[in-house]
């Protein structure tokens, strides 16, 4: 009898859903700062629900001649976003004529997240960076404007599965025995395109194909790598 | 929060070259608070065939021993040890025949079969098999080992090699997660011997 | 141990734990739904038979359980059943539902007409009220000729020359709609059903990897698994096999197996064997 009471009680409730502003349109950020380059990957998948929007969208914005940033989660906070920083940039650009350094970057995009403390941007930001000394960073920040500096980092849908895949390879962490040897751009790409494919395999909202970028002291550079369609 | 993730805990099983390995972790908490270091999700069924009961630890226990029981009585009435596939089948109908009351657990079962090859088989809380050829993972840090596992794994390892893979992909994996962790073992299975590793892992 | 025996022998559902999970649950311990097949799964009457076919991923919410999932069920000699919505109850329901047509086959001592099954199948999910959450696409040929059914989780169902079913059904359908025709010729049935499964797999995310296809003609059938493989896992750049001795050991030991020869001994003394 009471258990009968407590159902429709909770049934009621349950029609007393809102709006909601956000969406999930999936997507995966990969990225890894080595002592001379950084390197920063996305899929190009744009989904929602069990639907793709598109095949071919990358996750990752130029910013600066020295920094990317991936954003993946609800699509529409990250145009708005990126645009956002884009004037801002730009702002900055004219008044102290020069381009914007990664850390302000960085400090920046924590500073325009916590703007939206009460009505977030529903996005993963990952924003990789060459500093003043070209060691390469990367900068990972969760919807609010909490950030972090660290080496290498996995977002997004599939943040989870090869965080600790990253973990392992880059940090070694759990390995004994091990003649630590400086990571290559090279190794870092191979790490990220390997992950990339077992992502693939067990996220249903990563796949298609993989946009690598990488910044070094004298180049950038832009990949395509293709990856599983179902 | 999900009641599988109440006390923690990840198993996984991996095929290799004539031989087979399953890992737990070792944790028992309630939520986050962490009470033993010493509970074992892997269980012996018979000498080549083991099971990993991740999930709710009492189902855990309590499914344990319901199976143990229905595999004595089989080899009482049968006069002969179970195999991997009727072990699994009765596992399966056991879970089943609680559809709507279920469990608490997802089990993984590794063994050799009668010709020593490698079998394993996952399953669901409902008792709904998958028998794939290369790995399986169930328990709280399942994301984190699919990941691990996806690139680790290759056919054809060694009984050597295969535990250093699935040692890694657990002991990794359980590190990006809060409620499981704290120890883990593993057990390599082979025609003429069972190897039983506790793997040094961070405590925290 | 009698009493034992026969403890062991009451059928049907328990619902011994239900009382501590509706508690669970009241106090907020959400319980955890069983794996699904986020399917796409298709079946077409041809000239002189059915094609059916599936994709074959199992998704436990946005993960892939499994890769290569079999999803194309045994019924009868002359009926296969592809199934959709909550695996474990796809599997058992067409096990169970095979095992009673099978009794039945041997009791008529003919092959059961594809409308038993259908019986079968509906009125077991009916009696469940959609919680056994099955939804499945029956096809099969019997003396009356080729038969393909489309059974819901609530038991109703539909006779259909085409039909999907699945989070793909409308990709597959689309297909369905735009290329089908009355009397297919038995390749261009094939064809058909794995463009509408491919349509699925590329176009739902809860489909994936390859197409099974069964194809039932009146004395034969052809299980094809897989029919095609439209997804191949990507390949490994780097090596990732670790040097002996990089994991920590806390300790270790060994557990040596003599097993001894497994003798098999008939035992055949005239008297009619146990089979309680």
């Amino acid at each position: 009898m009471i258990l009968a009471n407590t159902e429709s009680n909770s049934s009621l409730k349950s029609h007393n859903t809102r709006f909601n502003p956000y969406d999930d349109n999936g997507g995966s950020i990969v990225a890894i700062g080595g002592d001379d380059f950084v390197v920063i990957a996305s899929d190009t998948r744009l989904s929602t629900g069990f639907s793709i929007y598109s095949r071919n969208q990358s996750k990752l914005f130029k910013l600066s001649k020295k920094s990317i940033l991936g954003s993946s989660g609800c699509w529409c906070d990250t145009l708005t976003l990126t645009r956002l920083l884009n004037a801002r940039m730009q702002m900055y650009l004219h008044e102290h004529n020069k381009e914007m350094n990664t850390p302000a970057l960085a400090q920046m995009l924590s500073t325009m997240l916590y703007y939206k403390r009460f009505f977030p941007y529903y996005v993963s930001n990952i924003l990789a960076g060459i500093e003043s000394d070209g060691s390469g960073w990367i900068y990972s920040y969760d919807p609010i404007g909490n950030v972090e500096k660290c080496k290498f980092r996995a977002g997004g849908s599939s943040g989870v599965l090869l965080q600790p895949l990253l973990d392992n390879q880059i940090m070694l962490s759990n390995l004994q025995n091990i003649d630590e040897q400086p990571l290559s751009l090279e190794k870092a790409i191979k790490i990220i395109q390997d992950v990339f494919t077992s992502a693939a395999e067990r996220d249903i909202y990563t796949g298609d194909e993989i946009r690598i970028m990488s910044i070094t002291a004298d180049c950038f550079k832009e990949e395509k790598i293709q990856m599983r369609k179902d | 929060m999900s009641i599988l993730e109440y006390n923690g805990g990840a198993v996984v099983a991996m095929k290799g070259k004539n031989c087979v390995a399953i890992a737990s972790d070792k944790r028992f908490g309630i939520q986050a608070q962490t009470l033993s270091v010493n509970f074992e999700k892997v269980f012996e069924i018979s000498p080549h065939l083991y099971v990993g009961l991740p999930g709710l630890a009492t189902d855990t226990q309590t499914v344990y021993q319901r199976l143990k029981f229905r595999q004595n009585l089989y080899e009482l009435k049968e006069g002969r040890s179970m195999s991997p596939k009727a072990f699994c089948a009765m596992l399966a109908n056991m879970l089943y025949e609680k559809r709507f009351g279920p469990y608490f657990v997802e089990p993984v079962v590794a063994a050799l079969d009668k010709n020593n090859e490698p079998f394993i088989v996952a399953m669901d809380l409902l008792g709904c098999m998958t028998t794939p050829d290369d790995f399986v993972v169930n328990g709280t840090c399942s994301r984190q080992l699919y990941g691990m596992c996806e690139v680790l794994w290759e056919p054809n390892l060694e009984p050597d090699d295969l535990f250093e893979t699935i040692s890694q992909a657990l002991v990794n994996a359980c590190d990006r997660d809060a409620v499981s962790g704290w120890g883990a073992v593993v057990y390599i299975i082979e025609k003429d011997k069972v190897t039983i590793k506790h793997v040094k892992t961070r405590m925290d | 141990m009698l009493s034992t025996t026969k403890k062991l022998e009451n059928t049907g559902f328990s619902f011994d734990n239900c009382l501590r999970n509706r508690f669970l649950e009241k106090n907020g311990f959400i319980s955890p739904k069983g794996k699904k097949t986020g399917t796409t799964i298709a079946g077409v009457i041809f000239k002189d038979g059915v094609v059916l076919g599936s994709d074959t991923r199992a998704t436990d919410d946005t993960i892939v359980a499994d890769k290569n999932c079999e999803k194309i069920h045994y019924l009868n000699k002359n009926m296969y059943c592809c199934g959709a919505g909550t695996a474990a109850d796809t599997f058992q329901v067409t096990s169970m539902v095979s095992s009673n047509l099978e009794l039945h086959r041997l009791n008529s001592g003919r092959p059961v007409p594809v409308i038993v099954a259908c019986r079968m199948l509906k009125q077991m999910l009916f009696r469940y009220q959609g919680y056994v959450g099955a939804a499945l696409i029956l096809g099969g040929v019997d003396n009356t000729g080729s038969h393909l059914y489309c059974i819901y989780p609530h038991g109703s169902s539909d006779r259909l020359p085409y039909t999907t079913m699945g989070s793909g059904s409308l990709a597959a359908m689309a297909v369905f709609e735009s290329k089908w025709k009355p009397d297919l010729s038995e390749n261009e049935a094939k064809e058909l059903v794995k463009d509408a499964i491919a349509a699925g797999i590329f176009n739902d995310l809860g489909s994936g990897s390859n197409v099974d296809i069964c194809v039932i003609r009146k004395d034969s059938v052809e299980y094809i698994r897989p029919y095609e493989c439209l997804n191949e896992k990507g390949i490994k750049r780097g090596n990732y096999k670790y040097k002996k001795g990089s994991t920590a050991l806390l300790q270790s030991h060994t557990i040596a197996l003599h097993l001894e020869e497994e003798i098999i001994q008939t035992i055949n003394d005239g008297s009619s064997m146990d089979t309680s």
